[in-house]
């Protein structure tokens, strides 16, 4: 009972500090913590979660703090008392027959006018995607978005002198280990159907790109050629994947089938090209070439052939990701000797900053594209942030011992 | 047998070693006298000896820039030699960047780096099948500090022979 009064009494303190720049402690769950940092005059919509009528009875956990906990990771929201929020969402969890629960919610507007509700039957285990559903279903009714909790991010994590492969839900919760190595393990990229995570690791003394089954834990090598092996990228539907090979000598783009096979080459150049990303449409590859001196980003038709460059600002662009309505693109950009994510419209060519310039790398978009991931050591110390595409606000994921890298979001569970 | 034999068979023994661990510096790698079969002109420990040229195993690079400087270009030819010599050998050339950027853009510098040498090596006369040229890209740093000295150290190919362990 303490321990609760205390977390809601740091809630509203947070709650008083957040008009400033200053990183606040919201809430913990296991092993990862978040923070949100907001800017001076962003415009976070004022929602007020009151915590369900006995929810911390039979339940694996209650469900309040983690709709919170991922409705802060979408920057879109500052929780606020119910006087004076806009919004205000209640619930119940009533203990039925058979051991199962019957949880509802309701969130109303100031008029008491219902925006949306819910009725749940559930066993005890499933009270933590219960509380994604209802974060899922705030957060569409207040943005019109369709909700990201149901999803989960990879990344690894460094722990003395080991490196573990992770998932883990988006607020941080449930994290699991993949792999576990000595060797670094790098490029996490999830299939899109969320079954499968492809990935780098220097396991065998080399990069070797290595596909795993989530659900049953096997894996095989996708790609040992000679030379290294990196990079892998998934088509929208699954089929294949690019990946970077060198067996040319150089760094070159090739498209491998998903169940393996022969590579078949798409860029050619004597340059390095790399970090291949697709776009949603399954027809083109943006990637990264140092073919003009520095790294920028560019575009190929996915069956190789003319290339077009897509950045011209700057002397250093990489790591693209393509938005999932295939109309921007999110990219790192060098500047001053640090670095910053970027997002860019195709059209336009227009670019603008979702981050400050700091040690920043990876970016990848949440499942709606409103929101980005990234990985930062600001603070000498790594850690994920959520930035929203409108600007504003940053969520910042981090661990409580180790340093955490190379983030990628997957698609919402199916 | 009887104890003078076995003095006079121990004293060759001893003057057979004490010359096979004389270190040549005429470029050709570690000479002896002795040695077993299989390494010819070689020493068996001719790439691990500290006196010898072959236990020199890494090339550092320029910030931004894969070619390689003349200071290291004995120590290139000296494992062609070496490589040549002995067919059955194989050597994995691993590239390392410094720091800072991308980690697979940076897997790429590190690839050119190793490429490098191995390109140099192969105009040498050493048969693509000995060797393997990999990145670890910024992943294995050597030097954890943020100084140019540390960056420095960082920018470098590694030589490591089959049945070696990774880090040199």
């Amino acid at each position: 009972m303490h321990r609760k009064l205390t977390q809601y009494w740091a809630a509203f303190c947070s709650v008083l500090l957040l008009a400033f720049w200053l990183p606040v402690a919201a809430a913990q769950t296991s092993g990862l913590t978040i923070d949100v940092e907001l800017d001076a005059d962003s415009d976070q919509y004022p929602l007020s979660i009151q915590p369900f009528t006995a929810e911390n009875g039979g339940l694996s956990s209650p469900i309040t703090p983690t709709v919170k906990s991922d409705l802060t990771v979408s920057g879109a929201f500052r929780f606020v008392d119910a006087s004076t929020a806009k919004a205000v969402a209640t619930g119940s969890v009533e203990s039925l027959s058979g051991g199962q629960y019957r949880v509802r919610f309701a969130l109303k507007d100031q008029s008491q006018r219902m925006l949306t509700s819910g009725e749940f039957v559930i066993r005890p285990q499933q009270s933590r995607d219960t509380a994604h559903t209802i974060a899922d279903m705030i957060y569409r009714a207040l943005t019109g978005f369709p909700g990201i909790f149901n999803s989960k991010i990879a990344y690894v994590r460094r722990a003395g002198r080991e490196y573990l492969l992770q998932i883990a839900d988006v607020d941080g919760g449930r994290p699991q280990t993949l792999l576990r190595s000595r060797e670094p393990i790098i490029s996490p990229a999830w299939s899109p159907d969320g079954k499968k995570l492809a990935y780098v690791s220097f396991e065998t003394e080399k990069p070797v790109v290595w596909v795993q089954d989530l659900s049953t834990g096997q894996r095989r090598m996708l790609a040992n050629f000679k030379g290294s092996n990196s990079a892998p990228a998934w088509s929208p539907d699954g089929s294949q994947l690019a990946v970077t090979l060198t067996t040319s000598g150089n760094s070159q783009i090739y498209l491998l089938p998903a169940n393996g096979g022969s590579p078949k080459r798409i860029t050619s150049s004597q340059a390095i090209d790399t970090e291949p990303t697709w776009s949603p449409d399954g027809n083109s590859i943006i990637f990264v070439s140092d073919r003009t001196g520095g790294p920028q980003i560019y575009r190929v038709s996915a069956g190789g052939g003319n290339v077009q460059r897509l950045t011209y600002q700057g002397g250093y662009n990489v790591s693209p990701k393509v938005s999932p309505d295939g109309k921007s693109f999110t990219y790192i950009r060098r500047e001053g000797g640090r670095f910053r994510v970027m997002l860019q419209d195709f059209t336009s060519g227009y670019a603008r900053p979702l981050s400050e310039s700091s040690y920043n790398e990876r970016p990848s978009f949440a499942p709606n594209g409103q929101v980005v991931l990234y990985a930062s050591d600001r603070g000498g110390k790594s850690v994920l942030y959520a930035a929203t595409t409108s600007g504003g606000a940053r969520a910042r994921i981090g661990v409580v011992d180790g340093e955490i890298q190379d983030p990628a979001w997957g698609p919402v569970n199916q | 047998m009887n104890w003078k034999t076995v003095a006079f068979a121990c004293s060759v023994v001893l003057l057979a070693t004490a010359c096979k661990s004389t270190s040549g510096t005429d470029g050709q790698g570690t000479t002896g006298t002795g040695g077993s079969g299989g390494y010819g002109q070689y020493a068996p420990d001719a790439l691990t000896n500290p006196n010898s040229p072959l236990s020199k195993r890494n090339v550092y690079f320029d910030f931004d820039s894969s070619a390689i400087r003349n200071e290291f270009r004995p120590l290139i030819q000296d494992h062609s030699n070496f490589l040549k010599a002995m067919p059955n050998r194989s050597v994995q050339i691993q590239g390392n960047t410094d720091s800072r950027g991308s980690r697979e853009y940076n897997l790429g510098l590190g690839q050119r780096r190793a490429e490098s040498v191995r390109q140099s090596m192969q105009l040498l006369g050493v048969n693509d099948s000995q060797m393997e040229a990999i990145s670890f890209g910024k992943e294995r740093p050597r030097a954890t500090g943020n100084t140019e000295a540390d960056h420095a150290q960082n920018r470098r190919s590694d030589l490591v022979y089959d049945g070696e362990s990774g880090r040199q």
